[in-house]
């Protein structure tokens, strides 16, 4: 496998047909490839972001990052984007599912796509992740320390930001999720509490929780950074696509 | 963690951004993650006047020591001079 990637912006069609901005990345050979839709955090389509695409292309994937803020904030910077968002309330979960549904058509419709979808976010991503791959059909999801999936939120907390334990039942493929034990958004109790949903429903799932790891371990330029935690996460996470994304 | 509580309150005033001064019509405050501090968590401010779009923001992420000490300086510097001179009734 070549390491030769072509990363760039492009324009996709998201929730309601809009246009959405998105940033794709790829690997130069032909394929046949697995394809991951990666959910940016609240902070926003950030260069944080834009570097775990690049990297799922270059470990071999298709990665496309829509901006879900695209519609606030068009060319705004990062930070600005999210800022506006966040005093606009957040975004509502309707439009993030349709969001990624769009960036997982974009991404089948790739040359070499061999059809097979994964979805990854962190932190609000995380809740996202598991809100879209139980509202989509996807093939594989890595929550990686999503909050407000089990407990309700609160007060001040935006209207977008409710539980959505609920939907364990329609969980379409299996879960990897990958939790800090020093967190508290979400807790090891909300840990327990979604792995224990999800062995009810009979739904098919990985968690890891590292010691000594908060929220944001894999932010590299973070002080919330643990590289033991984020080496061994990413492994995983290569291992848990490598199984569910393969030919 | 992320606690994505926001208190957003109505100001009048003008905030200097990298375009220039502006007119701010709210502030945000949140303890939250730091985009640029090299704290985990601060208490991060925004100045804003989103009819002007998002780059209309002035954004300061402060220490919770540093925040308590910046609103009592305020709370100093205004019990420091006469009574409504920086009122908008003024």
């Amino acid at each position: 496998m070549s390491d030769a990637i072509r990363a760039e912006t492009v324009t996709m069609t998201g929730h309601g047909g809009d246009e959405v901005e998105a940033y794709l990345a790829r690997p130069l050979d032909g394929g046949p490839r697995g394809s991951v839709v990666v959910i940016h955090h609240m902070p926003g389509y950030d260069a944080a972001t834009k570097e775990m695409v690049r990297r799922f292309a270059v470990h071999g994937y298709a990665a496309l990052c829509p901006n879900l803020y695209t519609r606030e904030a068009p060319g705004a910077s990062p930070d600005d984007a999210a800022a506006f968002v966040r005093a606009n309330g957040g975004v509502p979960d309707e439009r993030v599912v349709g969001d990624v549904e769009g960036a997982a058509n974009y991404l089948k419709a790739l040359e070499g796509a061999n059809g097979k979808v994964g979805v990854i976010g962190h932190c609000s991503g995380g809740r996202h992740t598991f809100l879209a791959a139980c509202s989509l059909q996807v093939d594989a999801a890595v929550d990686c320390y999503g909050a407000f999936i089990v407990e309700e939120p609160p007060p001040g907390i935006p209207p977008s930001m409710q539980p959505i334990l609920h939907l364990a039942p329609q969980l379409s493929c299996p879960l990897l999720g990958l939790f800090g034990a020093d967190d508290k958004y979400p807790g090891p109790e909300q840990v327990a509490l979604l792995a224990a949903e999800l062995d009810k429903a009979g739904k098919t799932h990985e968690f890891h929780s590292y010691e000594g790891a908060g929220h944001a371990f894999f932010a590299v330029d973070r002080p919330a950074y643990r590289p033991e935690a984020a080496v061994d996460g990413w492994a995983k996470i290569f291992d848990f696509f490598g199984r569910h994304l393969s030919n | 963690m992320c606690t994505y509580q926001t208190t957003k309150i109505e100001i009048e005033g003008s905030a200097k951004g990298p375009s220039g001064w502006f007119g701010v019509s709210n502030a945000l405050v949140y303890v939250d993650h730091a985009v640029h501090a090299q704290f985990t968590h601060t208490v991060n401010i925004d100045f804003i006047n989103p009819s002007q779009g998002p780059g209309a923001r002035v954004a300061v992420e402060l220490t919770e020591e540093a925040a308590r000490a910046l609103a009592a300086a305020i709370t100093e510097a205004l019990a420091a001079a006469p009574a409504g001179l920086a009122s908008r009734n003024q």
